[in-house]
C-alpha cells in the first residue's frame, strides 16, 4: 500500500493538491474519505480507535465517515455540516481533500470548499442517480472555473455491480454534465463501504478496463500558471525605518527591480525602486503568489485597493456584467447596498439588473428581468459600482475575475466576471 | 514554488490582512513549535518588527525550558510580550486534580485569555493552529467569528472563499484568526528546518522521550524517540502513525473535550 512507498525529496518539494468532494446527501462523500485515508495507511491507528469507539457509543458499526464528521452533533446526526480538510499521499503525490457537505442549507460552506479546490470528484449514487444536489454542485462547479472533474458511481454493490446499469448512468451523466460544459475526465464504478475499486480494482468489476480512484486522481494536472502579465493589487502600506513598503501578492505575472508599472485605476505611471522580502537582501525579481513589499521611485501615492500593472490590458469599469451566485436564504431585492470585494479591492454597489435567474438543481430558468435574488440561485447580472474598480475576465486572468459579495459585513454572493 | 514556499506566502497575506482590517489585533504564542513559526511569520509579514503584542497564557504549570525559551526569544525579537495569568484561581490552588481537566483548561487558559482580551480591549487574536491536528481544528476557518462569550458557532460561519476573509465585527465580538491552518504536523517540522528557528529543547530526545506536543507539565506526557536534532524529528514524523496529540492528556478525558474546549474559545 502506499504508507510502504519511501518518500522521495522530489515529492516533498511537491505541493498537495486540493480536491473537492462533492455530490448529493447521503450519497458516500465522507465514507469515501475515511476509506481514502484508510487505504492509503494516512489514517492514524489511535484515531482510527477513536473512531471505533465513537461508533460504538451510538450503537454503529466502524463508520469511515466519521474521521471528517468530526464534530458531535454531525456524529449524532450523521451529516456533514461544514467543510473540512484532511491530507492523505500516494506514491504520486499528496493530496488535500475537501469533504463539502451535501445538505442544501450548508450550500456557502460547499462553496468555501470547493473554490480552494483544482479539481472535484463528483459522487453518485449508482441505486438512486442524479439527484437535486448533484445538478446544483455540478452547476457551481463550473461557475467556481473548476475543470476538472471525475464523476464516481458509488455504492455500485446496490446495483449487483452491474455493467449494464453502468453503462447506463455514463449515458445520463454526459448528457446532464456536457451542456455545463463540464467534461469529467473519469466515469468510475465503486464502492467505498467495501472498498471496491478505491485503492485497488475489484474483482466484482472485473468488466471495468478504467481506473481506480486513486489512479484517477494521480492522473489528474495540477494547475500551470502561464506567463501572464503582472497584477499586483495593493494589500497596505508600511512604514519601515523611515521607508514607505507597498505591501501585496503577485496574483499574475511577475515583478522586477527598476521596472516600469501602471499604477490602475487612475493610469499613473510608476518605477518600482526595490523589493523588499525580510529577512533576504537585495531581491531582484518576484514571481506570482509571492508576498513582498515594493518601494516605488519618486513620491508616488498608493494605497490599498490599487493595482500595479505591467501592461493596460485590464478592465477599469464602475459597470460589470457577471454571473453570480447567492449562498444567504433571506431574498435579496436588487438595488440594495453591498459591498464588492475583489482581491484587495472594496467598493459598495448595488445590482442594477438582473437581465435572467435560474435554479441550479433544476437547470430551469426561473426569470428573465427579475427584481430579487435568493438561496442557492445563480444569475446573470450587471453591477453597479460606486467607483471604478480593475478587473480581467475570468478566464483571462482568474484571480482578478471573482469577486464576493457582502451585505451587511456578511459573505452573501460570489461571481466570475464574464 | 516549491511547497513550503507557498505555504508560507499564504500565510504572510493572511496576517498582513488580518493587521490591515484589524489594528487592536495581538498573537498567541504557546511558545510551541505552531506558533514559534507563525511568531517567525510575523516577523516576516512586517519586515522584521512585529507592530502588534504577543500573548503568552501562563497557567503556571508549564515547563522550565518553555519559561526560559519564552523570555530568551522575547529578548532577541523584541517582542511586545504580554503575559496572561488567572491570578485568582492560581492562588485558589486550580490544578488538572481540582474537578476535571477541563475545568482546569477553562480557568487557566481561556478565562486568563478573557482577562487579557478584555483589559487591552483585543478585537482580534492570531492563533497557530492547523487544520490536521485535531477533526475539530479542520472545522475552522481562516478568519472566525467568536461572540461575547468566546463561543464558536461552527454551524453557522461565514463563507470564505477566494482569500477574501469577513470581519466586520459586532460590538462584543473577537476574530480568531489562524494564518498556518493549511500547515500538516509535517510541514511545521520542515519549516522549522529550512528556517533554521530556534524551539524548545523539550522537543528533542532525551534518554529515549521527547515531547511531540507541548502543553502543561501534569497533563503532557513524551513519546519515546530517539529523535535528538531536527532533522532526525524530520524523519520520525515522516514514518510516524500515530497522531501528534496521542500525548495531550485533555484530548483523552473524553473524546468531546477538545470540541467544548474549542467552543469555548481556548485551543
Amino acid at each position: 500500500m502506499m504508507g510502504k512507498y519511501k518518500e522521495t525529496d522530489m515529492l516533498q518539494e511537491e505541493r498537495a493538491l486540493p480536491i473537492v468532494i462533492v455530490g448529493h446527501v447521503d450519497h458516500g462523500k465522507s465514507t469515501l474519505i475515511g476509506r481514502l485515508l484508510y487505504d492509503t495507511g494516512c489514517l492514524p491507528p489511535d484515531k482510527y480507535s477513536e473512531i471505533q469507539k465513537s461508533s460504538e457509543m451510538l450503537g454503529k458499526i466502524v463508520e469511515f465517515a466519521f474521521v471528517m464528521d468530526c464534530l458531535e452533533e454531525e456524529r449524532s446526526r450523521g451529516i456533514t455540516i461544514d467543510t473540512t480538510q484532511t491530507f492523505f499521499k500516494t506514491s504520486k503525490r499528496r493530496y488535500v481533500i475537501i469533504d463539502a457537505p451535501g445538505h442544501k442549507e450548508f450550500l456557502k460552506n460547499m462553496i468555501t470548499g470547493s473554490s480552494q479546490a483544482e479539481a472535484a470528484l463528483l459522487i453518485i449514487d449508482s441505486f438512486e442517480g442524479i439527484r437535486d444536489q448533484t445538478r446544483r454542485h455540478a452547476y457551481l462547479l463550473s461557475l467556481l472555473g473548476l475543470k476538472q472533474v471525475c464523476v464516481l458511481l458509488n455504492k455500485i454493490d446496490l446495483v449487483h455491480y452491474s455493467r449494464e446499469k453502468f453503462a447506463e448512468l455514463k449515458v445520463e451523466i454526459a448528457a446532464f454534465l456536457n451542456p455545463l460544459n463540464v467534461h469529467p475526465t473519469f466515469i468510475l464504478p465503486m464502492s467505498a463501504i467495501h472498498g471496491d475499486n478505491v485503492a485497488r480494482p475489484s474483482e466484482k468489476l472485473h468488466w471495468f478496463d478504467g481506473p481506480t480512484v486513486l489512479q484517477a486522481l494521480d492522473m489528474l494536472h495540477e494547475l500551470k500558471i502561464e506567463e501572464k502579465p503582472l497584477r499586483f493589487p495593493i494589500q497596505d502600506s508600511y512604514r519601515i525605518k523611515g521607508k514607505k513598503i507597498l505591501v501585496g501578492r503577485i496574483e499574475s505575472g511577475r515583478l522586477a527591480a527598476g521596472e516600469d508599472l501602471f499604477l490602475l485605476p487612475e493610469k499613473k505611471k510608476v518605477t518600482v525602486q526595490s523589493i523588499e522580502k525580510f529577512p533576504e537582501k537585495e531581491v531582484t525579481a518576484a514571481h506570482v503568489e509571492e508576498s513582498v513589499g515594493i518601494r516605488l521611485k519618486g513620491r508616488t501615492q498608493a494605497a490599498r485597493g490599487q493595482i500595479l500593472t505591467g501592461d493596460r490590458s485590464s478592465i477599469i469599469s464602475d459597470r460589470l456584467r457577471a454571473n453570480i451566485f447567492w449562498m444567504e436564504h433571506r431574498t435579496h431585492q436588487m438595488g440594495e447596498p453591498l459591498l464588492f470585494r475583489c482581491v484587495t479591492q472594496e467598493v459598495p454597489c448595488r445590482i442594477e439588473n438582473i437581465f435572467k435567474k435560474f435554479d441550479p438543481a433544476s437547470m430551469e430558468l426561473i426569470q428573465e428581468e427579475a427584481t430579487s435574488i435568493s438561496g442557492a440561485e445563480v444569475a446573470d447580472v450587471q453591477i453597479r459600482l460606486d467607483r471604478p474598480v480593475v478587473v480581467d475576465p475570468f478566464n483571462d486572468i482568474p484571480e482578478m475575475g471573482r469577486f464576493v459579495l457582502e451585505k451587511e459585513g456578511r459573505p452573501v454572493g460570489g461571481g466570475i466576471i464574464l | 514554488m516549491d511547497h513550503l514556499t507557498r505555504l508560507e506566502n499564504k500565510s504572510i497575506y493572511i496576517i498582513r490582512e488580518a493587521y490591515y482590517q484589524f489594528k487592536d489585533i495581538a498573537m498567541l504564542w504557546s511558545v510551541g513549535k505552531d506558533s514559534t513559526t507563525l511568531l517567525w511569520l510575523c516577523r516576516k509579514a512586517f519586515f522584521g518588527r512585529i507592530p502588534f503584542p504577543i500573548i503568552h497564557i501562563d497557567t503556571g504549570y508549564k515547563y522550565p525550558e518553555m519559561y526560559q525559551f519564552r523570555d530568551e526569544i522575547a529578548k532577541t525579537w523584541k517582542l511586545n510580550l504580554l503575559i496572561g495569568r488567572n491570578e485568582e484561581k492560581l492562588k485558589q490552588g486550580m490544578g488538572p486534580d481540582q474537578g476535571s481537566k477541563l475545568d482546569c483548561c477553562t480557568e487557566l487558559k481561556t478565562n486568563a485569555l478573557k482577562q487579557l482580551m478584555k483589559a487591552h480591549r483585543l478585537k482580534a487574536i492570531l492563533l497557530g493552529i492547523r487544520r490536521d491536528e485535531h477533526g475539530i481544528r479542520a472545522k475552522e476557518r481562516y478568519f472566525s467569528p467568536r461572540d461575547a462569550l468566546f463561543q464558536w458557532d461552527y454551524e453557522n460561519q461565514p463563507a470564505e472563499l477566494w482569500d477574501q476573509y469577513q470581519s466586520t465585527v459586532e460590538e462584543e465580538e473577537h476574530f480568531r484568526i489562524h494564518p498556518i491552518l493549511h500547515y500538516t504536523e509535517f510541514d511545521v517540522w520542515d519549516y522549522v528546518k529550512r528556517e533554521r528557528l530556534p524551539i524548545v529543547p523539550l522537543y528533542f530526545s532525551k534518554e529515549g522521550k521527547r515531547f511531540r506536543s507541548l502543553g502543561c507539565v501534569p497533563c503532557c506526557a513524551p513519546i519515546d524517540s530517539n529523535a535528538r536534532t531536527i532533522d532526525e524529528i524530520v524523519e520520525e514524523i515522516r514514518e510516524s502513525k500515530t497522531s501528534e496529540r496521542s500525548g495531550r492528556a485533555q484530548d483523552k478525558e473524553n473524546i468531546y473535550t477538545m470540541q467544548k474546549l474549542r467552543a469555548l474559545g481556548y485551543m
